[in-house]
């Protein structure tokens, strides 16, 4: 295609094979999760990585609403992902676009594969994600962040579900895109990852990647997700463990 | 018999079958239903087709206008892609806003044509900064049998390759010329039924599904596109294998919409 007119495309990748923010092509961005951030909803986290915050609450098992969603034989999974208009240099227009309608729908659907949704019949349980700050990789950043807040919620799950997007920049693979990177990069492909069976629940690719870069990016995430699921779990132990002096009394 | 109960009982049906390597229509995990695209079918749209894949039914309606480009595109035309899903093509279709079903079968058809560069959208630039075509593919489903993402694309991509840009009307150029389509690509979609991945899923399959899987294939031998949908799971080898998959029906399905007919 021609040139469209966008901005000039900065270098991406170093000859030494380092990345703009001086990473390595597998190394993720600094990541940071914690467990329990909000008082009145039943679970809740924090996440902080690279530029973006993210928060999540979870309310529930409660009633159904709307009412004419309520299931039978299990619980439905509502998932709300929403950017604030501040989040993003430009203002954005309040309210879910529909990008943020898809991306919602993609993560009910990934955690409707892990959650024992039929032990709760007839309720709803409400993910809420709220994206304060972005910086490319925001759904991933949203599913680990309701991932720990579903487990803070004590939802009965297979798994956590920890999340990444790989990419193509400079014409190499790349783990967990930042900004500059997504935007000027020639593919995006976010992923979330259940580690008991390996399998993906979500998955989604946009730009240019042939069969063998495909199959390195999938290597790559699964790599990139086993590292997060360990920084969820720690989160998790950090909020709960109990210390061997601090424990229930004799 | 109570539509939930019936379709409880047919989903396990469609399990059982599938178990057994069959399909509830007697397809193979590799067939598609039979293909047929229409051209030229809205005489009021500057580009159209009606494409059906067995009884599924989408036609697309492609209307061109002067606009302004994006501030940050100052050389490139737009491209809006939109899905309905009225309600006359299905009884669990409701009036109002698209729900997030019709959201997702835009976004991912729209995914496709963008990553692929379909149009050269520097061509559809008038004068920079100024003024450009802004390109509307519509995609109305009609009939909702099953696999709205791939009927929807293969719908839109014969409506662009039949489509005349109005430039008389709009007093741009002398003469109307047909629309330049540089790429085809084509979406597969697959449906995981417990073992099995079957291609182009029926209402039936996609109720019983444990998972759907999109992918987005050019004639250069690249995946522009991938969307998984719905609940369930695929390891990172389902994946690999239906890429390949996708990249076989892709080649033929290509024909189908570059040509018209079956």
């Amino acid at each position: 295609m021609g040139n469209i007119g966008a901005k000039e495309i900065p270098v991406l990748l170093s000859p030494e094979g380092l990345r703009i923010d001086g990473r390595r092509l597998d190394e993720l961005r600094p990541l940071k999760i914690q467990a329990g951030a909000l008082h009145r909803a039943d679970g809740s986290a924090f996440v902080e990585w690279g530029a973006n915050k993210v928060l999540a609450a979870v309310y529930g098992p409660r009633e159904v609403h709307p009412r004419h969603l309520q299931q039978n034989h299990k619980a439905v999974i509502q998932c709300r992902y929403n950017m604030a208009a501040f989040s993003v240099d430009e203002r954005k227009r309040p309210g879910l676009d529909r990008r943020s309608q898809e991306i919602s729908k993609v993560i009910a659907e990934a955690f409707e594969s892990v959650v024992f949704a039929e032990e709760f019949p007839r309720t709803s349980i409400d993910v809420y994600i709220e994206v304060l700050q972005a910086n490319a990789g925001t759904r991933c950043a949203g599913l680990v962040a309701a991932s720990v807040a579903l487990a803070d919620a004590g939802i009965p799950m297979v798994d956590l579900l920890p999340a990444v997007a790989v990419g193509k920049v400079g014409g190499a693979i790349a783990l967990d895109l930042k900004k500059e990177e997504d935007n000027f990069g020639e593919a995006d492909l976010p992923m979330a990852l259940v580690p008991q069976s390996g399998r993906l629940v979500l998955l989604q690719m946009e730009g240019h990647l042939t069969e063998p870069e495909l199959a390195q990016a999938l290597d790559l995430g699964v790599k990139g997700c086993r590292e997060i699921y360990e920084r969820m779990k720690q989160a998790l132990r950090d909020r709960y463990a109990v210390g061997p002096m601090t424990g229930a009394s004799a | 018999m109570s539509e939930e109960i019936d379709a409880e009982i047919r989903t396990t049906h469609v399990l059982d079958l599938a178990a057994e390597g069959k399909r509830l229509d007697g397809r193979g995990p590799d067939e598609y239903r039979k293909i047929t695209v229409e051209p030229g079918f809205v005489a009021t749209a500057d580009g159209s087709a009606l494409v059906r894949i067995g009884d599924t039914a989408v036609v697309a309606g492609i209307k061109l206008e002067p606009g302004k480009p994006f501030p940050d595109t100052p050389n490139a035309g737009v491209l809006t892609t939109n899905a309905e899903l009225i309600p006359l093509s299905s009884p669990t279709f409701e009036p109002g806003p698209p729900q997030p079903g019709a959201i997702e079968v835009s976004r991912v058809v729209d995914r496709a044509i963008r990553a692929a560069e379909t149009i050269d959208l520097t061509r559809l630039c008038v004068a920079p900064g100024e003024k450009s075509w802004i390109c509307y593919v519509d995609m109305h489903v009609i009939d909702h049998a099953g696999n709205l993402i791939d009927a929807s694309l293969l719908a839109a991509l014969a409506a662009l390759a039949h489509t005349t840009v109005p430039a008389k009307r709009f007093e741009i150029a002398e003469l109307d010329y047909p629309l330049d389509v540089q790429h085809f690509p084509i979406e597969c979609t697959f449906v995981r039924l417990g073992d099995a991945i079957v291609v182009d899923p029926t209402v039936d399959e996609e109720r019983a599904a444990q998972g759907r899987l999109t992918v987005a294939t050019d004639e250069a031998g690249r995946i522009v596109a991938m969307q998984k949908g719905l609940v369930g799971a695929f390891s990172p080898d389902d994946v690999k294998e239906t890429v390949r998959r996708a990249f076989q029906h892709g080649a033929e399905l290509r024909e189908i919409a570059k040509g018209g007919g079956q």
